[in-house]
């Protein structure tokens, strides 16, 4: 039995963004994925809920005439994985999701909730940092939108207002056009476990050379992050195990991982080095590139 | 013939279609719910508790606090009660405490219309605790001076030693190699699917009705009597179907609470339901030893001396206890009885959750100990870990050195031979042994173990059994014994239909135990009951049919001895196609005709007093990605010698999900715990990891079919065995695979990074 003191169901964003100007305690629920394992804890924060589960406005995934991929939040993670469009553009974001919970948790939790959950581990954050990703914000002062890569504030802190909601995330056609990835989630087990390190690279090669690289990990930092300085070092250079073994180094200063019971640092930086070798490499190869 | 097919479970139907009836499914009007106020401190006292508040609460009809319980101190441990005062289990336990012993101990209970309601109440008790420093480990626990957990105890539970084949320390210097090792074992969980649950009401002024998820109804009712300080008679406990136990039903844990609820509240039905995080603290878990090793071998191959000293964790209370690390130390005797060995084992309290019997009762721990140095013997004396093994271990004729009991049947050196085969080990070692190490290697590992098949000689050993022929020639059977998903109402069925010669079909099971009604057993534990039970079923079924064929005699006017019952037909001894008479009409007539009619019925409690050891292995082959400190398992084969295989299919799926445990316990599961405060990080099913249907490979099954002339059947324990050897194996393939020896479960990446880096391979 969960502990809600009041709920109501919302059939558009603005009936949501009233719902949520009118109680200052509320919370959204969409897959409930995360929300009823917080009600089941009993934390009372999580009493007032806005259920946006059925909003049709919001569940929609398709590509606009200039090539551009929207994903609808409430888009549930195994509509997302299966879809064609999806797996034709940017098929990193389809391999991340297919490793989140199991199929009846894919079948509820939805790519929206997983974002505005704002946790370290959501699988579906770093494909979509490493594709340039944008979020579309609506709420009572109009319509914003910003990169995925600054929605990520801290655990569980994103960049939404009280009265909020995210209503699309948006690939750009030159953010996937000619790039090829890879995620690999490292995990206690093989399914139905949250990632200890999750990590998504995304290349470009061209003639040998990797012209681009767009790393982002998991559990790597308080938020979800891109390999900036990685990226700018090795942008340009010629694709050898070289380059991977520097890659391996370079990553250790882009990111910052905490001891936790769940894992201490020196391991968890023991896997960061090792999956930007590996996931690269594979990035690379599924891109084309021959590594000497 | 019934035995030795895989034929369909009695409760297959009832279980696929959702309809059998599990505790919580019972419902009765005005059922009351419960839940306890759990302490949020490891160690202290509570100095005030006000429950006004709550029991102000509307909706709640009671609370009830330490000062509201009887004084009489419980054992909780599922034994069979002891006449021998030595051998008690140690009543430590009330119902409720003032004293708090570890995170979560039981301090207030509220009975209200429903949990929400009780969860709200729960927060409104004030509480004021002294808090003391937790003992959370051995050494904090032994330290001088440290606090006694249970007064008077000096935090020792319980010690024991044996010693068998002379002086070890003359075996010791004797030998041509010495090895000496420590050895880690973790807390691990049962993880049964069915939480425990138990609800308790009154249908008069006097009997106590008891429906709980347990695994010892009868053990049950004792303890329910001694902790309320009631003659046992007057409670009465029933057992439905049960989602699973492992041990932690073995266990007396809700029915004393749910007792006391009910009689203080007038006979109204209260339940307690635990949640799984609840259940993950507060009810038993394995214990974790500490393992000093020191063995013995010579060059020729010859193991001559173990020498074993454990320590034991118990947590907070005592349940099992000593007992469990007790057990352990014999199974060393019935792998390796030609060795001189020395045992010490002391059991020791902490503040930590309580542990109490688990799947094969210290054997895992005590296995894994003893198999990490058997191969670093078996390396250092430069033969192959398998002949090493075989040459050592137990053979037919062989007997325990300390009981003197010879083993009837003993197939291990078959199973050992017969898993190196299934693996391919030689082909394989001596591809391996031409690799270069890169960062994914490959190892192999082997590991054996020896069990046993029930209690005797430490605890009696009883089982009931009666049969009554129905008026249509089907047969009723009532066991004491308890099903809890092993299937063991099937293979009860198996034997009276295969001793009287009826049809397996025509066999009904009953299958719930009420102690008002059931016969006499002390339940599922030890993998005790298809050895144990057998011996009572064989023998009301050897009545029952002697009867029948004294009756059919009468009917037939042949004389009974010359008559048998073959597929439910009555039919000529030397000529079986000669059909005389149906058991049907024999029933009929049995029940009905005025003149010689008379019930046919048969009821046996038979004591055993034989305990068959029961062997096995585990050959595995791994993949370990250095890198990235993880483990696969690419092979592995479980090879048991169980005597005669009851039920082919049923006794798979024991290995299979047993081997799956041992996986589980080898390479993911431990419960975590904050070593400052006590608290259990872990208690619940994303941070306790439990391997998924991915993460465990396909289990290889064999059996090597020995016949057991101690058992109705020719059968010995399988329930809990297949569980003990994969944490070695497996270690012991990661030895071989990476060079580098782990010494602790269970072997996770975290772990296996630093021993890796330990070791320079990082």
């Amino acid at each position: 039995m969960f502990n809600f003191k009041s709920y109501v169901k919302a059939d558009s964003i603005q009936e949501a963004i009233g719902f949520l100007e009118r109680d200052p305690e509320a919370h959204l629920i969409a897959g409930g994925t995360d929300v009823l394992v917080k009600l089941h804890k009993a934390k009372g924060q999580f009493s007032h809920l806005i259920d946006i589960h059925d909003i049709a406005e919001l569940n929609f995934i398709t590509r606009n005439d200039e090539g551009d991929l929207i994903i609808g939040p409430l888009s549930c993670f195994t509509s997302v994985a299966e879809s064609t469009l999806i797996r034709k553009y940017i098929p990193i974001l389809s391999e991340a999701i297919l490793t989140i919970g199991g199929p009846q948790v894919r079948n509820m939790a939805t790519i929206g909730g997983n974002l505005c959950n704002g946790v370290p581990s959501a699988d579906s954050a770093t494909p979509l940092m490493a594709l340039n990703a944008v979020v579309s914000i609506e709420g009572s002062h109009g319509l914003r939108q910003m990169p995925l890569e600054d929605f990520f504030l801290g655990p569980s802190r994103v960049a939404l207002e009280h009265h909020e909601i995210l209503t699309a995330i948006t690939v750009t056609r030159d953010n996937y056009t000619g790039y090829c990835g890879h995620f690999f989630k490292y995990a206690m087990r093989n399914a139905m476990d949250i990632a200890t390190i999750g990590c998504s690279a995304l290349c470009k090669v061209e003639d040998d050379i990797l012209t681009d690289l767009r790393l982002a990990y998991g559990v790597a930092a308080p938020v979800p992050i891109r390999c900036k300085s990685t990226e700018d070092n090795v942008r340009g250079r010629r694709i050898s195990s070289e380059l991977l073994d520097d890659i391996g180094q370079a990553v250790i200063n882009d990111v910052r991982p905490r001891t936790s019971w769940r894992a201490a640092r020196d391991f968890r930086l023991q896997i960061i080095a090792t999956l930007a070798h590996r996931v690269v490499k594979q990035a690379i190869m599924n891109a084309g590139g021959t590594i000497q | 013939m019934a035995i030795g097919r895989s034929v369909k479970r009695v409760d297959a139907v009832a279980k696929v279609t959702g309809r059998a009836r599990y505790t919580d499914d019972f419902f009765i009007p005005g059922m009351l719910a419960a839940r306890y106020l759990r302490s949020t401190i490891a160690h202290g006292r509570v100095k005030k508790i006000d429950t006004r508040r709550a029991a102000s609460l509307p909706g709640v009809e009671a609370v009830f606090t330490y000062e509201d319980v009887p004084r009489n101190k419980f054992a909780t441990a599922g034994h069979p009660y002891s006449l021998d005062a030595a051998h008690k289990d140690v009543a430590d336990r009330l119902l409720l405490t003032r004293h708090v012993r570890y995170w979560g101990d039981e301090i207030a209970v509220a009975v209200a219309e429903n949990d929400l309601i009780l969860q709200e109440a729960l927060k409104l008790i004030e509480i004021e605790y002294e808090a003391y420093e937790p003992l959370v480990t051995l050494e904090a626990s032994l330290a001088k001076g440290a606090r006694e957990i249970h007064v008077g105890s000096k935090n020792v539970i319980g010690e024991s030693h044996y010693a068998v084949g002379g002086k070890i320390q003359d075996a010791l210097a004797g030998a041509d190699v010495v090895l000496e090792g420590r050895y880690q074992t973790q807390i691990c969980q049962h993880c049964h699917i069915e939480n425990h649950i138990a609800y308790a009401y009154m249908d008069d002024l006097e009997h106590i009705v008891v429906v709980s998820s347990t695994q010892i109804p009868h053990i049950a009712r004792r303890i329910v009597g001694e902790a309320l300080g009631l003659p046992w008679g007057r409670i009465r406990v029933i057992k439905p179907y049960i989602g699973g136990g492992f041990g932690a039903k073995q266990d007396v844990i809700l029915e004393p609470m749910v007792a006391f609820l009910t009689m203080k509240l007038g006979g109204r039905p209260v339940k307690i339901d635990l949640s799984r995080e609840e259940c993950m603290i507060a009810t038993r878990t394995r214990h974790p030893f500490e393992v000093k090793m020191r063995a013995g071998a010579n060059k020729d191959g010859t193991l001559v001396a173990l020498d074993m000293d454990v320590l034991s964790n118990t947590g907070a209370y005592a349940s099992h206890g000593h007992s469990v690390a007790g057990a352990a130390g014999a199974k060393a005797r019935s792998l390796y009885p030609r060795a001189a060995m020395r045992y010490h084992a002391r059991t020791v309290y902490t503040n930590l959750p309580t542990a109490g019997a688990m799947r094969a009762y210290g054997a895992p721990q005590l296995e894994f100990a003893l198999d990490c140095i058997i191969e670093e013997a078996a390396r250092k004396i430069g033969m192959d870990p398998v002949e090493f093994r075989i040459k050592n271990v137990a053979r037919q004729g062989d007997a325990d050195p300390l009981s003197g009991e010879r083993f009837e049947s003993c197939g291990l050196v078959e199973c050992l031979q017969r898993g190196k085969q299934l693996i391919r080990w030689d082909e394989k070692r001596a591809a391996l042994a031409k690799r270069r190490p890169g960062p994914v290697r490959r190892g192999l590992g082997v590991a054996c173990f020896s069990y046993a098949s029930g209690t005797y000689p430490v605890c009696m050993e009883i089982a009931g059994a009666r049969m009554i022929l129905n008026q249509d020639g089907s047969l009723h059977v009532q066991v004491g014994a308890t099903e809890i998903g092993q299937g063991l109402d099937t293979i009860v069925a198996q034997m009276a239909a295969e001793t009287i010669g009826i049809p397996f079909e025509d066999v009904h099971v009953v299958s719930t135990q009420d102690t008002d009604v059931a016969p006499f057993d002390t339940g599922a534990y030890a993998s005790r009951q298809a050895y144990v039970t057998s011996n009572a079923v064989f023998r009301a079924a050897r009545e029952l049919k002697a009867r029948i064929l004294e009756h059919a005699g009468r009917v037939s006017g042949i004389l009974g001895g010359e008559l048998d019952i073959l597929d439910g037909a009555i039919v000529h001894r030397g000529d079986a196609s000669r059909k005389v008479v149906s058991l049907r009409e024999v029933a009929l007539d049995a029940y009905y005709d005025k003149q010689r009619g008379g019930q046919l019925t048969a009821e046996v409690s038979h004591k055993t007093c034989t305990n068959a050891p029961t062997f096995g292995c585990t050959f595995v082959e791994v993949e370990v990605d250095v890198p990235l400190c993880k483990v696969q398992i690419k092979e592995i084969y479980n090879v048991h010698d169980s005597g005669v295989i009851l039920h082919p299919a049923m006794a798979r799926g024991q290995v299979q999900g047993g081997a799956a445990m041992g996986i589980a316990a080898g390479l993911y599961e431990e419960m975590l715990i904050d070593p400052k405060t006590g608290r259990i990080y872990n208690n619940n099913f994303l941070d306790y990891k439990i391997p998924t249907v991915v993460d465990v490979p396909d289990i290889g099954c064999e059996f090597i079919e020995t016949y057991e002339p101690t058992s109705g059947y020719g059968n010995k324990a399988l329930g809990e065995p297949p569980i003990i050897s994969p944490p070695p194996a497996i270690r012991n393939a990661i030895w071989d695979a990476t060079g580098v020896q782990i010494n602790e479960l269970p072997m996770t990446p975290h772990r296996l990074y630093r021993y890796f880096k330990e070791a320079g391979l990082l």
